[in-house]
This record gives structure tokens, sequence and C-alpha cells, in this order.
């Protein structure tokens, strides 16, 4: 499979060189900038190059870096790493039937998996179906994650590890937009396959959602038959911002097995709350997301596994420089700043009435420069605090980050 | 322009990477932490304590043999960063006691409450036959590799069992059956087929392994090469509930958290220079603390040279005293009379907090929240020291306790 992803991949890639010496051949598909875009619309709303007149549209973002990073006075070095390597490919197969793909290669392709690959039929602007496999519309960070739009190298603690973005399922769902001068409201729904037992079974040594994305049967068979149903409203005013509301839920555990039934059904859910603007005048980009999650953890787990987690992030960005630098027009310089609080174990002990910790801290002052808006180069310091269940003295970790990710 | 820009872009990168270190988060002070070896290991060991190091901290999953039941998911659950337990990790051991017949209830899940359970698999509950349950918190693991390398002869020269220097101590050796594994080393001195105890709160176990194995089954269900027979719920079915081959973990894997045990550093003292702690020295000494809380050994040799012939600090005897109605908790193991205890070492007192969640919790259950309380708690053997202790004037008191967070 991994052979033939990769001739694959060869394939188009060469067929992309050769056509470095014919500009004619690829043309780039201009980003509508019209409508007011959306988180939701994140899978759409990227660099696209169409391949003479084939009808298959490729793109896609390479993220590498290099980091140094040390807890309580260890280091491991400098090391580099390429997180991720992802292509796109999308055409419309009829007027408003389309089939867009993403296929994610990480860490240099010791993994290799489809994030996203659904058709996507508009019956009315307000009720279109799609279906495939889906990234579940919980919070932001999780529909809107490619790399080059961000300034900051580590993706935000709550959105991968409460949220285990990206988090992708096979299913089906509706979506719509309703959008009326400066305001656009848009929903999502979808029923997939979900989380299995192994958020409470696993290494972390805590509640793990994450957990659940090493199982590859999810593209293959639910784990229990209970469908994980996923919806999200939200509402952008050209001039306030984005506001999304998101919910995701579902039963995790097996409670059933050749019709007889082996345990209590066990629930995880997750509400999300994101928002996004930019403040006018001085262009100060705000982005925030928070998360909580519910997991009805048996009776019988040690207190580690906690019942409840939340946690999320604020990212700050503020461009500095716009002009033309090294001959590049519109480029960027921008400072950023992020302060992200995850919490795995929401609760007090039961022994001691006192609080259960388990939680990481962050700070993450960063610059960035932008030699064009598919293309990011950016150093990060980050500095963490995080403490142990029973809240003993903090491990304190920094490091410094510095790369790229750019479209392609 | 182009040129200022590259010229700030390259300085940065220079102050950056000077400054590297700088930003980077200190290491903590060696005597804050009960983590690191023992001086003197070669690198061959230093790596041999960091393969028993990521043992330790290995998290089990059902798939690899965790449970059915258990108590904890891994070893450092119990002891975080190598330091005293928490009371949400407090294991309960149980028997069936009938005048001087006990009954470990083997056969109905004891002698451990296992209160976890893996997923869909009933947790244990104590069988109603119990009538005599204690409550133990996991101790600090530092420094076990010199108790281990005591020779017996050294602890034997503490005993006192017919109190014949008339001192009101009278501490005693707890024999014990060995494990089908132990295999005698020259320190150690036989009684008949029974061997020194000189680890576990009542010194129930002879060696480090002895207490590794047993926890590896009893605190996370995990069989090793050692003891093959698996955990399972009673009340749920014999051999029920794990369908993981046995042994669940190897020797090596044994021999490795032993290992790491072995050469865990003795914590270091602090403040040893503060007059106030040198007083409370003093007072301890004074008191009559020493009579148990004995400060100086000096190992045997040792096949792990930077453990031969050392002196080090443990404030043990290692030996059981008698501890008074208020400690008694019935629980008969080996000689251990229910309100016999093992003088636990004092060492890595001072760090206990930082273990704990930043209280305390003192004593073989955690019941004692501070160092006033925990010797009020001693009676028996202990009574007069505690009453000398309640006769000193606040200032002493303060002094005395100073010392013991000096350790």
């Amino acid at each position: 499979m991994k052979q033939t992803f990769l001739f694959l991949l060869t394939s188009v890639l060469s067929i992309q060189a050769f056509s470095q010496s014919d500009s004619s051949f690829f043309k780039r598909i201009p980003t509508d900038t019209s409508k007011l875009k959306m988180n939701m619309d994140a899978v759409y709303n990227r660099p696209f190059l169409q391949m003479g007149k084939l009808p298959v549209s490729i793109g896609g973002y390479l993220e590498a870096n290099s980091s140094y990073f040390g807890t309580d006075g260890v280091s491991e070095g400098l090391s580099f790493q390429i997180p991720r390597m992802t292509i796109f490919l999308s055409s419309t197969i009829k007027k408003r039937i389309k089939f867009l793909s993403e296929i994610e290669l990480e860490e240099g392709g010791k993994e290799i998996g489809i994030e996203f690959a659904s058709m996507d039929i508009e019956l009315h602007p307000l009720f279109n179906l799609r279906g495939g496999v889906l990234m579940n519309p919980i919070g932001a960070f999780n529909q809107n994650h490619d790399g080059p739009k961000w300034e900051f190298i580590s993706r935000p603690i709550s959105a991968t590890t409460i949220i285990p973005s990206t988090w992708s399922n096979v299913g089906f769902g509706v979506f719509g937009k309703y959008g009326r001068n400066n305001l656009v409201w848009a929903y999502e729904a979808y029923l997939t396959n979900g989380f299995d037992d192994k958020i409470i079974a696993n290494e972390e040594n805590r509640t793990w959602l994450p957990e659940s994305k090493k199982n590859p049967e999810r593209f293959e068979e639910s784990f229990n038959g209970i469908p994980l149903i996923t919806a999200k409203t939200a509402i952008r005013h050209r001039k306030i911002g984005e506001v999304g509301i998101s919910w995701m839920g579902g039963v995790y555990n097996k409670f059933e097995e050749d019709g007889i039934v082996i345990d209590s059904k066990k629930r995880v859910d997750a509400f999300a709350i994101d928002f996004n603007t930019t403040i006018p005048k001085i262009n100060t980009y705000l982005n925030a997301e928070w998360v909580w999650a519910m997991v009805d953890v048996p009776d019988s787990s040690p207190p580690q596994f906690g019942n409840k987690q939340q946690g999320g992030f604020l990212d700050i960005v503020q461009p500095i420089v716009r002009r033309k630098m090294f001959g590049w027009e519109n480029s960027t310089i921008n400072l950023a700043f992020r302060t992200e609080y995850t919490d795995y174990n929401v609760g007090t002990f039961k022994e001691t009435g006192e609080n259960r910790y388990d939680h990481i801290i962050a700070i993450v002052p960063g610059i960035s420069f932008r030699p064009s808006a598919q293309t990011v180069i950016r150093a990060n310091y980050r500095y963490h605090w995080q403490k142990d269940l029973l809240g003993n003295p903090p491990s304190l970790t920094a490091g410094f980050q510095f790369g790229f990710s750019t479209y392609f | 322009m182009k040129k200022t820009i590259l010229l700030s872009g390259i300085a940065l990168f220079i102050i950056t990477m000077v400054a590297c270190e700088k930003m980077l988060p200190p290491a903590p002070k060696d005597e804050e932490i009960l983590a690191g070896t023992i001086p003197g290991l070669t690198p061959q060991q230093e790596h041999e304590h960091l393969v028993g190091d990521i043992a330790f901290g290995k998290i089990f999953t059902p798939e690899q043999g965790l449970g059915p039941i258990f108590v904890q998911t891994s070893c450092s659950n119990c002891h975080a960063g190598n330091g005293k337990g928490h009371p949400t990790n407090v294991l309960t051991r149980f028997a069936n006691v009938n005048g001087s017949i006990v009954d470990y209830l083997l056969s109905k899940g004891g002698p451990q409450l296992q209160q976890s359970s893996i997923m869909g698999y009933p947790a244990e509950v104590i069988p109603g036959e119990a009538n005599v349950f204690s409550k133990r918190m996991a101790p600090a693991i530092m420094g076990l590799g010199y108790i281990a390398a005591l020779s017996d002869a050294s602890i034997l020269a503490n005993v006192d069992s017919n109190d014949v220097d008339a001192d009101g101590i009278s501490g005693r050796i707890n024999y014990v059956n060995p494990t089908s594994f132990f295999i005698p080393q020259s320190i150690h001195i036989p009684n008949g087929s029974q061997y020194i105890g000189r680890f576990g709160k009542k010194a129930e176990k002879v060696t480090i392994q002895d207490q590794v194995v047993f926890a590896l089954k009893q605190d996370i269900g995990i069989t090793s090469d050692f003891d093959m027979q698996d955990l399972y719920n009673v009340q749920a079915g014999i051999n029920t509930g794990d369908n993981v081959t046995d042994p669940e973990v190897s020797a090596s894997f044994v021999y490795s958290l032993v290992f790491y045990m072995r050469t865990l550093k003795a914590p270091t003292r602090r403040n040893t220079d503060d007059p106030d702690v040198m007083a409370g020295e003093n007072l301890f000494n004074q008191i009559g603390c020493n009579s148990c809380h004995k400060s100086t050994f000096v190992t045997a040799q040792s096949d792990i040279e930077a453990l031969s012939n050392q002196t080090f600090h443990p404030y043990s005897d290692f030996l059981l005293h008698d501890m008074g109605q208020l400690l008694d908790d019935s629980y008969p193991e080996g000689n251990a009379k229910g309100s016999e205890w093992r003088t636990p070492p004092l060492w890595g007192l001072g760090l206990a907090k930082d273990s704990q969640g930043g209280q305390l919790f003192l004593l073989h259950d955690g019941r004692a929240t501070t160092f006033e309380g925990a010797i009020s708690f001693h009676g028996g053997e202990a009574a007069s020291r505690r009453t000398a202790f309640n006769t000193l004037s606040e200032q002493q008191k303060q002094q005395l306790i100073k010392f013991l967070e000096s350790l």
C-alpha cells in the first residue's frame, strides 16, 4: 500500500517537475476572496493547481522545522523534523458535485493517511450532502489546520490532545450556509464512526482521546455500532469576526458482542467554542478556541483517568511590516504570541478533596516572515509548565523552533 | 532596508544561538530531587539504570497484561518522582485472623485488594470473610541499593529483643520464608529455613526483587518469570479476565527494575549548616529518637562496586518495633504482629511533599499530615520518645522538625 502510494506520488510530482519548464501546463486556480470565508470552508480555501486539461486539481503543503528543547535541565539537542507533507486532490465531477481529498504523510512517510476524502453534492446552498472521510467539525483548528496558515510551529495542545486534531472519520452528513450583507451563518452535522475504549486503555496514563486515531479499523467499521454525532454552527460578520460552537458525542466502548450485553454504554462528549477576528486598522488577528470533554470513565479506573478535560488557546498575530522585501511584493513580518492551557483531569480526589492537576500551561512568542500568503518562515520560543496528577512541582520545558511551511 | 532586515535577522539568529542554553529551564538542584544515580557507577551501569528507569515508568495497558484487576498502571504512579505515595493510591491488605490463625484469604483474592480493573471487568471487593485490614502507602524508593547491600550482621547488631540495655526499645528481626527464586548471598545469615526481612512496612521482604515481583503482580496485575499465576477477580470467576500470555514481563524486565532501584541515589541532605538544623539533630539524639532511627550504616561488599563499603544515613535500624495501640492494624506478616512495624528510614522526609502534591501524608497509611502528628502516633516502645518530644519547648520542637526537613 505504502509503495503503491509512493509510486503514485512520485508520478504526480514528476509531472509537476516537468511542468516547471512549461508554465502554461499548470494553471493556478485563484482563491475566491469575494465571499466571507469561514473555518468550515478551509478544505476549499487552499491554493490549487490545475494541470493542463486534466479535470483534477492538485495542491498540498509541506512543513519542516528544527527544534532545540530542554526539560528540567536536560536537552535532547538539536533535531530536524518534517512533521507532515500533505497532498490535496480535487475535482468538479459535475456541476455542484465536487470531490476533494487530503492525503497526509506524517514524519517523513512513517504514516500515510487519508485525512479527508469526500464527495459534496450541493442541492441548495443551505443543504449540501457530504460523504466519505470527513473531518469532524469540532472546534476550529480541526477544520482549519493547514500549516502555512499558522505562525506557530507546534499545533495547539488542547486542539490536538483533547480534540484529537486532525480527527477524521468515515461517515456522511449535511452542511449549508446562508449569507446576507455582512453576515454568514453556517451549519454542519455528520454521522461518522467514532472513538473506542483505547481512550481509557492507553499508555498516556490519562484519558486520551487521540488514542483512537491509532485504530485503522475505524475506517472500516464502527467500534460499537453507535455513530459519533458531530454538529457545528457558526456565524461570521465581516467586521466582527466568526464565532462557532460545536459538539461531538457518542459511545466509545464495546457494550455488546454477538448480541450479548457485556458492559453498560459509556459516552464521550466534547463541546467547543471558537472565535476569530481581525481588529480593523491595526490588523491584529485573534484566534481562540476552548474545548470541554466529558467521558464516562468506569468507576474502577484509577484516578489519573479523568472524566472531565478542558483547555484552549489564544493566538495573537500582529503584522509589523508589510512591504516589498527581497523582491517579494506584499511580504509580511508578524509578531505572534500564543498562550494555552490544557487540563486533562478536572475535578478533585475523593480521598483528600484536593484538586487533581495533570495540566499544562504554555506560552509561545514568535516571529514570522511571509514572502507570500502561502508561505511562512517562522521562529518560536516555547515555555511550558506541566504539573502531574498530584500537583507536584512542575516539570519545565522550553525551547526554540525554527521552520517553514508552504503550500505548493 | 533589505540590508537592515538581513543584518537584523543575522543578529537575532546569533543572539538566539548564544542565549539558547540560558533560556532553557535549569536542572533542579541535586538535593531538591529524588532522581539520579548513586555516585561511582560506570557508564554501562548508568545505561542499565536508564533502562530500569524506563521500565519503572512504563504504563501497562490491558493488551500488555494490565490487571485484569489492579491498583495502578505503573510503578511510577504510586512512587511519583521516586518519592512517597499519596492517599489516592493507598493499598489495602486484608486477612481473616482468628486468634493465632491467620488466613490471608488467597483463594478469595487476598492478600491485597485490587480496587481498579480493566474495562468491562469488575473490580475486586473485599470478601466478607476478611476481618482485619491494613492500609499501606507507597514508600519512597531512593537509596534502596544501600539497604540491600547491608550485611545481615549489621542489622543483627542492633537487635535487642529482650531490651537488655533497658532503654525501652527492643527491636527484633522479622524472619520470613524466602521466595522460590531467592538466592542467598554472602550478606545473608539464615535462621533455619528463614531469612531476615529488611524491606516492606513490616520487613516482610528479604530482597528488592521479592518486593518488585510482588508489586508487579499485586499492584499492577503483571505476571513475570518469577510468578506466573495472574490475578483474577474471584467474584467474576477463577482465571477470568486476562487473555494475555503469561509471563507478561520477562525476567530481564524484573532485573531492570531491580537494578534501577539498587542504583537510585540516597537523598541528599539540605541546610546541614543551619544552626536550627544542627540543634534539632542534637535534640533528636537527646530524646532518643536515634534508638530506632539510627543514622549511620556501612554496606558490605557488593557486586556493584559503587555500593561496596559505603557509609550511608538512612535513620532506621530495619528492625520491628511495637508501636502501640494507635498504630496496631491487627494484620500480622511473617513474625510481625499487628502493632509491630519496621522502623521506616527517615531519609528523604524533607522532600516528601514534592511527591505528595505539596502536602504531607506520613506513617504507613498516610494518616499523619504533619511531623508533630506523626510523632503523636508513636506508642508502644516509642511512647517514651513521644513524651520526651512533647516536653520540648516550642522552639526546640521546631528545631527538631527543621532537622527532619533537612533529611
